[in-house]
Protein backbone atom coordinates (compact mmCIF):
# COMPACT_ATOMS: atom_id res chain seq x y z
CA UNK A 1 0.00 0.00 0.00
CA UNK A 2 1.44 3.31 -0.95
CA UNK A 3 1.37 6.02 1.67
CA UNK A 4 -0.86 9.07 1.79
CA UNK A 5 0.21 12.56 2.75
CA UNK A 6 -1.59 15.79 3.37
CA UNK A 7 0.40 19.01 3.32
CA UNK A 8 -0.78 22.45 4.36
CA UNK A 9 0.81 25.85 4.80
CA UNK A 10 -0.92 27.83 7.51
CA UNK A 11 -0.61 31.60 7.72
CA UNK A 12 -0.06 33.69 10.82
CA UNK A 13 -3.78 34.13 11.35
CA UNK A 14 -4.43 30.38 11.18
CA UNK A 15 -5.90 30.43 7.71
CA UNK A 16 -4.65 27.93 5.16
CA UNK A 17 -2.42 29.42 2.43
CA UNK A 18 -1.89 26.26 0.49
CA UNK A 19 -3.07 22.66 0.62
CA UNK A 20 -2.00 19.56 -1.22
CA UNK A 21 -2.35 15.81 -1.06
CA UNK A 22 0.26 13.37 -2.22
CA UNK A 23 0.17 9.66 -2.85
CA UNK A 24 -2.98 7.63 -2.79
CA UNK A 25 -6.02 9.81 -2.36
CA UNK A 26 -8.60 8.55 0.06
CA UNK A 27 -11.80 10.43 -0.12
CA UNK A 28 -13.02 9.50 3.32
CA UNK A 29 -10.18 11.51 4.82
CA UNK A 30 -10.73 14.67 2.90
CA UNK A 31 -12.41 16.76 5.56
CA UNK A 32 -10.68 15.00 8.38
CA UNK A 33 -7.26 16.10 7.10
CA UNK A 34 -7.98 19.76 7.55
CA UNK A 35 -9.50 19.08 10.91
CA UNK A 36 -6.50 17.14 12.17
CA UNK A 37 -4.05 19.75 10.91
CA UNK A 38 -6.06 22.53 12.48
CA UNK A 39 -6.30 20.72 15.80
CA UNK A 40 -2.54 20.31 15.86
CA UNK A 41 -1.89 24.05 15.55
CA UNK A 42 -2.19 24.54 19.30
CA UNK A 43 0.36 21.83 19.89
CA UNK A 44 2.66 23.50 17.39
CA UNK A 45 2.39 26.70 19.39
CA UNK A 46 3.44 24.79 22.50
CA UNK A 47 6.18 22.83 20.80
CA UNK A 48 7.88 25.75 19.09
CA UNK A 49 9.17 27.07 22.39
CA UNK A 50 10.71 23.74 23.36
CA UNK A 51 13.00 23.62 20.37
CA UNK A 52 15.50 25.89 18.70
CA UNK A 53 15.06 24.51 15.24
CA UNK A 54 12.30 25.24 12.78
CA UNK A 55 11.53 21.57 12.30
CA UNK A 56 9.44 20.38 15.25
CA UNK A 57 9.22 16.68 14.31
CA UNK A 58 5.96 14.96 15.16
CA UNK A 59 3.75 17.18 17.28
CA UNK A 60 0.51 15.25 17.30
CA UNK A 61 -1.05 11.88 16.56
CA UNK A 62 -4.57 11.07 15.49
CA UNK A 63 -5.43 7.43 14.93
CA UNK A 64 -2.98 6.30 12.25
CA UNK A 65 -1.91 9.85 11.35
CA UNK A 66 1.26 11.57 12.52
CA UNK A 67 1.36 15.34 12.30
CA UNK A 68 4.76 16.90 11.66
CA UNK A 69 5.27 20.63 11.71
CA UNK A 70 7.81 23.23 10.67
CA UNK A 71 7.58 26.81 11.86
CA UNK A 72 9.23 29.58 9.89
CA UNK A 73 10.71 32.54 11.76
CA UNK A 74 7.73 34.63 10.65
CA UNK A 75 5.38 32.11 12.27
CA UNK A 76 4.04 30.56 9.11
CA UNK A 77 3.47 26.88 9.78
CA UNK A 78 4.06 24.02 7.40
CA UNK A 79 2.04 20.96 8.46
CA UNK A 80 2.36 17.47 7.10
CA UNK A 81 0.07 14.54 7.89
CA UNK A 82 1.73 11.21 7.30
CA UNK A 83 1.36 7.61 8.33
CA UNK A 84 4.90 6.27 8.20
CA UNK A 85 7.84 7.77 10.01
CA UNK A 86 10.76 9.14 8.08
CA UNK A 87 12.11 12.15 9.93
CA UNK A 88 15.04 12.85 7.66
CA UNK A 89 13.11 12.96 4.43
CA UNK A 90 10.31 14.99 6.00
CA UNK A 91 12.86 17.47 7.30
CA UNK A 92 14.32 17.77 3.81
CA UNK A 93 10.86 18.25 2.35
CA UNK A 94 10.03 21.00 4.84
CA UNK A 95 13.32 22.81 4.33
CA UNK A 96 12.88 22.88 0.57
CA UNK A 97 9.25 23.93 0.87
CA UNK A 98 10.30 26.73 3.16
CA UNK A 99 12.66 27.93 0.47
CA UNK A 100 9.89 27.78 -2.12
CA UNK A 101 7.62 29.73 0.18
CA UNK A 102 10.35 32.33 0.60
CA UNK A 103 10.63 32.75 -3.14
CA UNK A 104 6.89 33.29 -3.32
CA UNK A 105 7.12 35.83 -0.55
CA UNK A 106 9.81 37.76 -2.43
CA UNK A 107 7.45 38.35 -5.34
CA UNK A 108 6.23 41.92 -4.97
CA UNK A 109 2.79 40.89 -6.21
CA UNK A 110 2.26 38.40 -3.41
CA UNK A 111 0.54 39.72 -0.30
CA UNK A 112 1.74 38.07 2.89
CA UNK A 113 -0.90 35.73 4.33
CA UNK A 114 -2.81 35.52 1.07
CA UNK A 115 -3.55 32.08 -0.41
CA UNK A 116 -0.86 30.92 -2.82
CA UNK A 117 -2.53 30.38 -6.16
CA UNK A 118 0.42 30.28 -8.51
CA UNK A 119 0.47 27.14 -10.58
CA UNK A 120 4.26 27.10 -10.56
CA UNK A 121 4.33 26.79 -6.79
CA UNK A 122 2.01 23.80 -6.85
CA UNK A 123 4.09 22.07 -9.51
CA UNK A 124 7.26 22.56 -7.51
CA UNK A 125 5.75 21.31 -4.28
CA UNK A 126 4.48 18.20 -6.05
CA UNK A 127 7.98 17.64 -7.41
CA UNK A 128 9.46 17.96 -3.93
CA UNK A 129 6.92 15.48 -2.60
CA UNK A 130 7.96 12.97 -5.23
CA UNK A 131 11.61 13.54 -4.39
CA UNK A 132 11.35 13.17 -0.61
CA UNK A 133 8.15 11.42 0.32
CA UNK A 134 6.83 9.07 -2.31
CA UNK B 1 33.88 49.55 -33.01
CA UNK B 2 31.41 47.45 -31.07
CA UNK B 3 34.28 45.82 -29.27
CA UNK B 4 35.53 49.19 -28.16
CA UNK B 5 32.16 50.16 -26.69
CA UNK B 6 32.03 46.91 -24.83
CA UNK B 7 35.35 47.52 -23.13
CA UNK B 8 34.43 51.12 -22.33
CA UNK B 9 31.18 49.91 -20.76
CA UNK B 10 32.91 47.26 -18.69
CA UNK B 11 35.63 49.61 -17.62
CA UNK B 12 33.08 52.16 -16.38
CA UNK B 13 31.04 49.48 -14.63
CA UNK B 14 34.08 48.13 -12.84
CA UNK B 15 35.78 51.28 -11.76
CA UNK B 16 33.66 54.34 -11.98
CA UNK B 17 30.17 53.68 -10.71
CA UNK B 18 28.83 53.20 -7.22
CA UNK B 19 26.92 49.98 -6.68
CA UNK B 20 23.86 49.32 -4.57
CA UNK B 21 22.65 46.02 -3.27
CA UNK B 22 20.69 44.28 -6.02
CA UNK B 23 17.93 43.01 -3.73
CA UNK B 24 17.39 46.46 -2.30
CA UNK B 25 17.06 47.85 -5.80
CA UNK B 26 14.78 45.06 -7.05
CA UNK B 27 12.45 45.22 -4.07
CA UNK B 28 12.28 48.98 -4.18
CA UNK B 29 11.25 48.82 -7.81
CA UNK B 30 8.82 45.96 -7.17
CA UNK B 31 7.03 47.73 -4.37
CA UNK B 32 6.94 50.91 -6.43
CA UNK B 33 5.15 49.12 -9.26
CA UNK B 34 2.72 47.39 -6.92
CA UNK B 35 1.93 50.67 -5.18
CA UNK B 36 1.29 52.34 -8.55
CA UNK B 37 -1.10 49.54 -9.44
CA UNK B 38 -2.96 50.02 -6.17
CA UNK B 39 -3.16 53.77 -6.67
CA UNK B 40 -4.13 53.87 -10.34
CA UNK B 41 -6.10 50.61 -10.57
CA UNK B 42 -5.47 50.54 -14.29
CA UNK B 43 -2.50 48.87 -15.90
CA UNK B 44 -2.24 51.26 -18.83
CA UNK B 45 -1.96 54.25 -16.54
CA UNK B 46 0.68 52.37 -14.57
CA UNK B 47 2.65 51.79 -17.77
CA UNK B 48 2.40 55.47 -18.50
CA UNK B 49 3.55 56.48 -15.03
CA UNK B 50 6.50 54.08 -15.17
CA UNK B 51 7.46 55.56 -18.51
CA UNK B 52 7.30 59.08 -17.06
CA UNK B 53 9.39 58.03 -14.09
CA UNK B 54 11.92 56.52 -16.44
CA UNK B 55 11.94 59.64 -18.60
CA UNK B 56 12.88 61.75 -15.61
CA UNK B 57 15.63 59.30 -14.74
CA UNK B 58 16.87 59.14 -18.31
CA UNK B 59 17.28 62.88 -18.83
CA UNK B 60 19.64 62.87 -15.86
CA UNK B 61 21.50 59.67 -16.54
CA UNK B 62 22.60 60.69 -20.01
CA UNK B 63 24.77 63.41 -18.54
CA UNK B 64 26.24 60.90 -16.14
CA UNK B 65 27.19 58.61 -19.01
CA UNK B 66 28.72 61.36 -21.09
CA UNK B 67 30.71 62.75 -18.20
CA UNK B 68 32.23 59.39 -17.33
CA UNK B 69 33.16 58.38 -20.84
CA UNK B 70 34.80 60.27 -23.66
CA UNK B 71 32.26 59.42 -26.29
CA UNK B 72 32.21 61.13 -29.59
CA UNK B 73 28.98 62.05 -31.27
CA UNK B 74 27.34 58.98 -32.77
CA UNK B 75 27.23 59.04 -36.53
CA UNK B 76 24.10 56.99 -37.02
CA UNK B 77 21.41 55.03 -35.21
CA UNK B 78 23.44 51.82 -35.38
CA UNK B 79 26.17 53.39 -33.35
CA UNK B 80 23.66 54.90 -30.94
CA UNK B 81 22.11 51.49 -30.40
CA UNK B 82 25.52 50.01 -29.59
CA UNK B 83 26.21 52.75 -27.07
CA UNK B 84 22.80 52.29 -25.40
CA UNK B 85 23.37 48.58 -25.07
CA UNK B 86 27.08 48.27 -24.37
CA UNK B 87 27.55 51.38 -22.27
CA UNK B 88 24.16 52.60 -21.04
CA UNK B 89 22.69 49.30 -19.87
CA UNK B 90 26.08 47.97 -18.80
CA UNK B 91 26.83 50.96 -16.66
CA UNK B 92 23.61 51.01 -14.68
CA UNK B 93 22.28 47.46 -14.74
CA UNK B 94 25.37 45.43 -15.70
CA UNK B 95 23.60 43.85 -18.64
CA UNK B 96 24.20 44.37 -22.33
CA UNK B 97 21.07 43.69 -24.37
CA UNK B 98 21.73 42.50 -27.89
CA UNK B 99 20.73 44.83 -30.68
CA UNK B 100 18.79 43.19 -33.48
CA UNK B 101 15.86 43.30 -35.89
CA UNK B 102 16.83 46.49 -37.69
CA UNK B 103 14.22 47.92 -39.98
CA UNK B 104 15.18 48.53 -43.60
CA UNK B 105 15.58 52.28 -43.12
CA UNK B 106 17.83 51.76 -40.05
CA UNK B 107 15.55 53.80 -37.88
CA UNK B 108 14.07 51.06 -35.81
CA UNK B 109 15.72 48.31 -33.77
CA UNK B 110 15.10 45.92 -30.93
CA UNK B 111 16.96 45.51 -27.69
CA UNK B 112 16.77 41.91 -26.56
CA UNK B 113 17.23 41.59 -22.81
CA UNK B 114 18.46 38.13 -21.98
CA UNK B 115 18.56 38.90 -18.33
CA UNK B 116 16.60 41.71 -16.75
CA UNK B 117 17.49 42.22 -13.09
CA UNK B 118 14.18 44.00 -12.44
CA UNK B 119 12.38 40.75 -13.22
CA UNK B 120 14.11 38.75 -10.52
CA UNK B 121 11.63 37.35 -7.97
CA UNK B 122 8.76 38.81 -9.96
CA UNK B 123 5.84 36.69 -11.02
CA UNK B 124 2.94 38.55 -12.58
CA UNK B 125 -0.56 37.55 -11.54
CA UNK B 126 -2.74 36.57 -14.54
CA UNK B 127 -4.84 39.69 -14.03
CA UNK B 128 -1.82 41.94 -14.65
CA UNK B 129 -0.85 40.04 -17.79
CA UNK B 130 -4.35 40.38 -19.21
CA UNK B 131 -4.49 44.02 -18.16
CA UNK B 132 -1.43 44.72 -20.30
CA UNK B 133 1.10 45.63 -17.62
CA UNK B 134 4.69 46.01 -18.80
CA UNK B 135 6.48 45.40 -15.55
CA UNK B 136 9.82 46.94 -16.55
CA UNK B 137 8.34 49.82 -18.49
CA UNK B 138 10.58 52.22 -16.61
CA UNK B 139 13.42 51.14 -18.92
CA UNK B 140 11.55 52.48 -21.95
CA UNK B 141 11.23 55.84 -20.29
CA UNK B 142 14.91 55.89 -19.44
CA UNK B 143 15.94 55.26 -23.04
CA UNK B 144 13.47 57.82 -24.33
CA UNK B 145 14.56 60.47 -21.85
CA UNK B 146 18.25 59.90 -22.43
CA UNK B 147 17.98 60.05 -26.21
CA UNK B 148 15.80 63.13 -26.14
CA UNK B 149 18.54 65.02 -24.32
CA UNK B 150 20.97 64.29 -27.14
CA UNK B 151 18.51 65.40 -29.76
CA UNK B 152 16.87 62.16 -30.80
CA UNK B 153 13.14 61.90 -30.47
CA UNK B 154 12.32 58.21 -30.17
CA UNK B 155 9.38 56.01 -29.49
CA UNK B 156 10.26 53.18 -27.14
CA UNK B 157 8.04 50.33 -26.06
CA UNK B 158 8.13 46.81 -24.74
CA UNK B 159 6.86 44.23 -27.21
CA UNK B 160 7.73 41.07 -25.33
CA UNK B 161 8.51 40.35 -21.69
CA UNK B 162 9.63 37.20 -19.92
CA UNK B 163 7.39 37.82 -16.90
CA UNK B 164 4.39 37.87 -19.22
CA UNK B 165 5.29 34.42 -20.45
CA UNK B 166 7.26 35.37 -23.56
CA UNK B 167 10.54 33.71 -24.38
CA UNK B 168 12.62 36.87 -24.23
CA UNK B 169 12.17 40.47 -23.26
CA UNK B 170 12.27 42.83 -26.18
CA UNK B 171 12.24 46.61 -26.28
CA UNK B 172 11.48 48.23 -29.61
CA UNK B 173 13.09 51.60 -30.29
CA UNK B 174 12.02 53.77 -33.22
CA UNK B 175 13.62 57.03 -34.25
CA UNK B 176 10.90 59.56 -34.93
CA UNK B 177 12.84 62.72 -35.50
CA UNK B 178 16.29 64.19 -35.12
CA UNK B 179 16.04 67.48 -33.35
CA UNK B 180 18.26 69.97 -35.07
CA UNK B 181 19.94 72.54 -33.02
CA UNK B 182 17.11 74.94 -33.34
CA UNK B 183 17.81 78.57 -33.31
CA UNK B 184 15.67 80.21 -30.66
CA UNK B 185 13.22 82.70 -31.95
CA UNK B 186 15.05 85.97 -32.02
CA UNK B 187 13.97 89.30 -30.69
CA UNK B 188 14.06 91.12 -33.95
Amino acid sequence: MSPTFYFAIVGTNDSPLYEAEFGVRRDENKHLNQFIAHAALDLVDDAQFMSNSCYLKTVDRYNEWNVSAYVTPSNVRLMLLHENKAEDSIKGFFTDCHELYLKTLLNPFYEPNAPIQAQAFDTKVQALARKYLL
Amino acid sequence: MAKQYRSIGEEVWKNKVEKVNAELFIFTYGSLVVQLIKDYEDYHSVNKQLDKLGYNIGVRLIDDILSRTNLEKCKDMRETAEVISKIGFRMFLNIAPSVSAWSADSKEFSLILDDNPLNDFCELPPRAVQGGLWYSNVLCGVVRGALEMVGLLVKVEFVRDVVRGDEVSEIRVRLEKVLDEEVPVGDD
